[in-house]
């Protein structure tokens, strides 16, 4: 290796430390801060380590309010979006070329809207019906865009799928219907557990959409965004450390599962 | 269409398209055609809407035009929203390029984890990790003091701050796809070409860049859309001079009270994320199917 080979090297390794300094210096300060006895959240200066923060936290009735909000938007966003979601992905797989871009490019244009956007224009909508911002508006909202993802995911699946196992399910008696629920849903169970996953992820953590549409609401975000504005305590920081942690298990335990499933397809793409 | 019946039977097909029929025409089209007809409209008490001065006009628009202070803002959003992918993408071609093609399996395994975990977090509770370490009192100051780089605390929250915290939440926007796009290039090609004697800029210039392209602009459209739509972090990280044009709209609606203006504004913000897309997408040659995986 030349000498400038190695600083290259060196000047890399550098980099990569400070990007991975980056990606986790403001979690792992957010998280610090909740056990710090100072009013305001911070890691400096350390006025003693204390559990105070967990406890005004967990005393916070709006704080529980905001978390029944967000879990009942994503329950609806989840019921309305897997269906919608599978029957577009059917639809759109069962087009013809033209026909098929076009509605692929209707499909996708909610991901490649901004959120504030969707959220105002439901907003607008529904004011005609004389409907104002809340919870239905929220999951209407939401789901304009959560089924997006939801068809992708299912689409991606599709791909895979042996048509042949219908006919032979068909050819063997089987109505269109029992075909549909005995051969198809089961083949598609993955993708629609983990875009049912996906789904309440993203209905949890949204923000743009939700604020335009939420009335008089407050879910979780728009709950933690208000407390920064208007009186930010490390309880704040207590709840986010619990979120983090919760996420952080989720998406390893997500990512794990995903991992071994590839490798099971993998074992199983051997040869036959 | 036929297939659909053929394959799933009358019952199960119609259950299919009723309901994409009410997304795409009830929850995608009709909402963004009302926005449309409420910004040709004036803004007029109940009373008077229907009557004579109800009228079409492109008024709500020629105002944002003829406002200076929201024209520059609106501006103001699309540089910084520009500014803030080119940052994104600087910051993470070294890393992608490093996963794809240098990382061995356990790096590689590592690195994945490691970039995905944080972006499964809330994207207020990452902002707000940024409120506190650029908080004046904070500990970037204090760590900055304390070495003697500064002489007195700095005020981040400003510009600085929303494009430090812009970069943070799109950074997986940006990576992935372009290390999927560098992944399935082939190391002999880059050998090939060091071999021949080119630089290492050249390679990448050459090699990597045109290959990788189609990931380059997946991660530059979706960037710059979240950019110039985030509210978050310029509401959070932002200081009154660094006012965000998503943040004009949202007091039309909430303090204004002019939600035609507002519709107005957010569609004008609409039509420069398609805008921003097509030309990307154009000018990369990148299919839109290819974008949204």
């Amino acid at each position: 290796m030349s000498g400038a080979d190695r600083i290259f090297r060196a000047l890399f390794v550098f980099y990569l430390a400070g990007f991975a300094f980056y990606l986790f210096a403001p979690l792992v300060i957010m998280s610090a801060a909740s056990f710090n006895e100072s009013r305001f959240p911070t890691v400096i200066p350390w006025q003693g380590t204390t559990l105070d923060w967990f406890r005004a936290m967990w005393a916070d009735r709006a704080m529980w309010e905001a978390l029944w909000t967000s879990a009942v938007v994503a329950f609806f966003v989840v019921v309305i979006s897997i269906p919608a979601g599978t029957a577009a992905a059917l639809v759109l797989t069962t087009l013809h070329a033209r026909a098929r871009s076009f509605a692929y490019a209707l499909m996708v244009s909610p991901l490649l809207t901004p959120g504030v956007v969707i959220g105002i224009a439901t907003l607008i909508l529904w004011r005609q019906v004389g409907v104002g911002g809340g919870l239905l508006l929220i999951v209407i909202a939401q789901a304009s865009f959560i089924i997006c993802y939801v068809m992708l995911m299912v689409v991606a699946r599709l791909q895979r799928f042996d048509r042949t196992q219908e006919e032979a399910a068909l050819g063997l008696g089987a109505s269109r219907f029992m075909v549909f629920r005995r051969v198809l849903l089961p083949f598609l169970r993955p993708a629609l557990l983990a875009s049912a996953g996906l789904a309440v992820l993203q209905s949890f953590e949204n923000y743009n959409t939700t604020l335009f549409v939420r009335g008089f609401e407050t879910p979780l975000t728009v709950f933690i965004a208000t407390k920064v504005r208007t009186g930010l305590t490390p309880a704040v920081n207590a709840l986010a450390l619990i979120m983090i942690a919760v996420t952080v298990i989720g998406a390893v335990a997500y990512e794990l599962a995903r991992r071994r499933r590839l490798r099971d397809n993998r074992a199983a793409d051997l040869p036959h | 269409m036929r297939e659909l019946f053929q394959r799933f039977g009358g019952w199960l097909a119609s259950f299919f398209l009723i309901l994409v029929a009410i997304w795409l025409v009830g929850m995608v089209l009709a909402p963004n055609l009302m926005t449309l007809d409420y910004a040709l409209r004036p803004n007029l008490p109940p009373a008077r809407i229907g009557g004579p001065e109800d009228s079409y006009s492109l008024a709500n628009f020629a105002y944002l035009a003829n406002e200076a202070v929201h024209r520059t803002i609106f501006f103001k959003t699309v540089w910084a929203s520009a500014l803030v992918t080119l940052t994104t993408f600087v910051v993470c071609y070294p890393i992608a390029f490093w996963m794809a093609q240098r990382a061995t399996r356990a790096q590689l395994s590592i690195a994945l984890m490691a970039l995905i975990v944080p972006f499964f977090v809330n994207e207020v509770l990452r902002t707000l990790g940024w409120y506190i370490i650029l908080a004046y009192r904070g500990p970037l100051n204090a760590v900055l003091l304390g070495l003697g780089i500064i002489e007195r605390p700095v005020r981040w929250q400003g510009d600085l701050g929303v494009l430090a915290g812009m970069v943070y939440a799109y950074i997986l926007f940006m990576l992935l796809p372009i290390y999927n796009a560098i992944e399935s290039l082939e190391k002999a090609q880059i050998e090939a070409a060091r071999d021949l004697g080119a630089p290492v800029w050249r390679i990448h210039w050459r090699v990597v860049i045109p290959h990788a392209k189609a990931g380059i602009a997946t991660g530059c459209v979706f960037t710059f859309m979240l950019a110039a739509g985030s509210y978050v972090a310029p509401a959070l990280l932002g200081s009154p001079g660094s006012r965000w044009f998503t943040e004009i709209i949202y007091n039309w609606f909430f303090e204004g009270g002019d939600w035609n203006r507002g519709a107005a504004y957010a569609l004008v913000l609409l039509a420069l994320c398609l805008l921003v897309v097509l030309v990307t997408l154009r000018i990369f040659r990148v299919n839109l199917a290819d974008v949204a995986k």
